[in-house]
């Protein structure tokens, strides 16, 4: 493939680049002689990228099938023969984009099947609305019809609305009935309630021969609803399967080390205590472990937040999410993947996430409100007519009437289409949220937290100042063997260019080389044979010249500053809490101008410090990454994970931002803010509506046809009013 | 009005057709990648088997 750009052919997506490796055999199922494997591809996004990673891939001995899906970015690969996995994923980064093999048994399936489910029952509810109008209008429309013919059509009604509204309703007869049973209402109680009163009045007025049937009204309820749900299934399914893919990118598998010596990868799922790894230089660890043997440093940064790697000696305990950096290591498991946090993080966990199933979302609220005020309507309504004198079966017409009016129709999808509506617009800018009441909660913060490394700084640090020119050509040289961040900075730096000869590893202290037949040491001031002067340095020795030192810093990233800025436009304060040591969060807390830093934070006192936010009344918005954020993540009101996260971290989070610009957060929260103003004026407008429909029904006057306009008209507006939010315009739309 | 006795079969006909071959569509994998299909009209690429 050579002579083709990296990445993709339109240069719509950048290139990907691997961070670290990922063997990608443990996910090999196989079947009578064909092995398969699920890929996330990321980085694709035309039909050239289609069909260049497609032709690659098929071009590969053995391969059969290799077909990727554009739309999640999932590649499925059948191949027979003795092909390496590795070479599948290889071939795929060699393009220019990322590839990792992930999980085939995800709970992403059920999601799929549920909403196809939605989607025929939305289907049925729609064919089923088409076919009782087409029999209902003349009716509306032409005073002349005799009785008989009247009745003949409704009875044709019923033939077709009975069964679509027994099978497309289901999902809302469930949830109500789930409701009533806990003892709650919902805004499905009122809507079943409806649906079927409707249905059985108009059986009653159809048998005797009636003038008014409801047929109509009670599927084209079920339509309007059914295409909210079916929206709001279908984005949280893609926004769930767009954060997996994500994740997929960052774990690992691990490779574990038999009884006998042999060695398997397997998933970091099946790793269980007590298993013997190997964790060779780049990789990452999935499971807390102890060191048993080798020497080398690790980066902590995802961990504790520290950008300084550190030594990994025999007999420590490493957590899960430290990288390994320079030399392989064993280590022994000491917990499954699912339970690699220490015990107390994981309690935080436990107890922000009850704190948060506590809110009330505004659309339960106003159902709590709505529901029973209908319910009192249509009761007053029914003893008043009788009270007047009217036939029971009369009272009972227009008591229900009264329900079919009030439209549970603009009230539920009031919330919900404002929901499927800022959601899309998040998901088409990279963001996701991961739960329903999160934009609330969002909407609602007035204090932001940032964790510093990764978050608020690039997470990898970067050389500073200038030391002799020709000095990081040099180092280069050196660095470009080695994936400590310091050479990988040097190496970055340099550019592309030439490796020095024999080159050595030496776990926690450097590397050494021959450069131009001298004998060259990149690594500490002690290693090179001088004092050092403290801080992140590297100190650069070559046989017969002065030893030269380089200097790092983990930079803030570039837009930092302004999202500050923007955010306390916003009206928003920012605070800066870091595990990291004093000097370096003041540092970047004074260049990204924020006043209010705390440095040298603990998991728990991060956690700490958010609880105290919240008792004085703050509602918190915290962003960050780390491991070390996971608690904060959980307890605060609400909070944002970027997409390189750890997975405890992005689990913890209400929205995960891909991509890697800050920006993001400032725009989620105007996304937030905007979606929680057209839910209020959902809302408002429903109760307005409900104000003049009501006293229409409870005078009897609303008849079918009243019923079906009112109730599509209110529909419409609610939705176009939350549709308002896919063509809002940003601050700043230049992402 | 003995019209409508042949036209209410005839359009429930219909819409049941329409019905199936909608159904039949959802499970011929025909909406799992709306994105991918638009895109691979424009290769030259025989399908795949």
């Amino acid at each position: 493939m050579t002579g083709v750009a990296a990445g993709c052919p339109s240069g719509l997506a950048p290139v990907s680049t691997a961070a670290f490796v990922q063997d990608p055999s443990a996910f090999v199922t196989e079947n009578r002689g064909r092995r398969s494997l699920e890929i996330m591809v990321r980085g694709a996004s035309c039909g050239g990228c289609l069909s260049k990673i497609e032709s690659a891939v098929v071009a590969l001995p053995g391969v059969a099938v290799a077909r990727l899906n554009l739309s999640t970015g999932r590649m499925h690969v059948e191949w027979t023969g003795g092909l390496q996995p590795r070479r599948i994923t290889e071939t795929i980064t060699k393009l220019g984009y990322g590839a990792a093999a992930c999980d085939l048994a995800k709970p992403d399936d059920r999601n799929v099947s549920a909403e196809r489910r939605l989607m025929v029952a939305m289907v049925v509810a729609g064919l089923a609305t088409m076919m009782v109008m087409v029999v209902s209008e003349p009716l509306w429309f032409s005073p002349d019809v005799t009785p008989e013919t009247r009745t003949l059509m409704h009875w044709a009604s019923a033939l077709v609305a009975i069964p679509a509204t027994a099978f497309s309703g289901v999902t809302f007869f469930q949830s109500a009935l789930s409701a009533l049973r806990r003892g709650r209402l919902n805004m499905d109680v009122p809507i079943s309630l409806a649906v079927i009163l409707a249905i059985a009045i108009s059986l009653y007025e159809t048998a005797r021969g009636g003038e008014h049937a409801y047929f109509d009204a009670s599927v084209m309820l079920l339509f309007f609803l059914l295409i909210g749900r079916f929206f709001d299934a279908r984005l949280r399914r893609r926004a769930y399967a767009a954060a997996n893919a994500l994740a997929a990118l960052q774990t690992a598998s691990a490779t574990r080390i038999g009884p006998l010596g042999a060695v398997e990868a397997v998933r970091a799922s099946d790793v269980r205590p007590g298993d013997v790894l190997l964790i060779a230089a780049g990789e990452r660890l999935a499971v807390d472990a102890e060191v048993i043997s080798g020497a080398s440093d690790v980066d902590l940064r995802m961990v504790t937040g520290e950008v300084e790697p550190s030594a990994a000696y025999s007999g420590q305990l490493l957590h899960a999410g430290a990288v390994n950096l320079s030399a392989p290591l064993r280590v022994r498991a000491a917990a499954p993947a699912s339970q690699s946090l220490t015990a107390e993080i994981g309690r935080l966990l436990e107890a922000g996430e009850q704190k948060k199933s506590s809110f009330r979302r505004i659309a339960d609220r106003a159902a709590e409100a709505y529901v029973p005020q209908v319910h009192i309507a249509a009761g007053l309504t029914f003893v008043t007519w009788l009270v007047l004198g009217a036939s029971l079966s009369q009272a009972a017409f227009i008591a229900i009437t009264v329900l079919i009016i009030t439209c549970p129709c603009a009230i539920a999808l009031a919330a919900p289409m404002v929901q499927v509506a800022a959601a899309g617009r998040l998901f088409r800018h990279g963001a996701y949220l991961s739960s329903g009441d999160a934009l609330e909660r969002i909407a609602a913060v007035d204090h932001v937290v940032f964790d510093k490394t990764g978050t608020l700084t690039l997470g990898e640090p970067r050389l500073v100042g200038e030391p002799t020119p020709g000095a990081i050509a040099q180092a280069a040289m050196l660095a470009r063997a080695s994936r400590h961040p310091f050479s990988r900075a040097i190496a970055q730096a340099a550019g592309p260019g030439p490796v020095a000869d024999s080159i050595v590893e030496h776990p926690g202290e450097g590397v050494s080389g021959i450069i131009g037949g001298r004998s060259a040491r990149l690594g500490s001031a002690a290693f090179a044979g001088v004092a050092g002067q403290g801080g992140s340095e590297l100190w650069l020795a070559i046989e017969g010249d002065t030893p030269i030192p380089f200097r790092f810093e983990d930079a803030l990233r570039p837009e930092a500053r302004d999202t500050v800025a923007r955010l306390r436009r916003l009206g928003l304060s920012v605070e800066l809490l870091s595990g990291d040591s004093s000097a370096r969060v003041a540092l970047a807390a004074a260049e990204a101008g924020i006043d209010q830093w705390t440095a040298a934070a603990t998991p728990v006192s991060k956690a700490q410090r958010l609880a105290d936010l919240e008792k004085s009344g703050r509602k918190v918005l915290m962003v960050g990454d780390g491991l070390n954020d996971a608690a904060a993540l959980a307890g605060a009101h609400a909070s944002l994970a970027p997409g390189g996260a750890v997975d405890v971290s992005r689990l913890a989070s209400d929205c995960v931002y891909s991509g890697d610009s800050l920006k993001s957060v400032a725009m989620i929260i105007d996304i937030a803010r905007a979606a929680r103003q057209r839910m209020r004026e959902n809302f408002a407008f429903a109760a307005v509506y409900n104000l003049v429909a009501v006293p229409v029904a409870m005078a009897g006057w609303a008849t079918p046809m009243v019923a079906a306009a009112a109730m599509s008209l209110s529909s419409a507006i609610v939705t176009l009013n939350a549709l308002r939010l896919s063509i809002m315009k940003l601050e700043d739309d230049a992402r | 009005m003995n019209v409508l006795l042949y036209m209410m079969p005839a359009a429930l006909l219909l819409a049941g057709i329409a019905l199936a071959a909608f159904v039949w569509s959802l499970r011929a994998g025909q909406y799992d990648d709306p994105a991918g299909s638009a895109a691979r009209i424009l290769t030259d690429k025989d399908p795949l088997p």
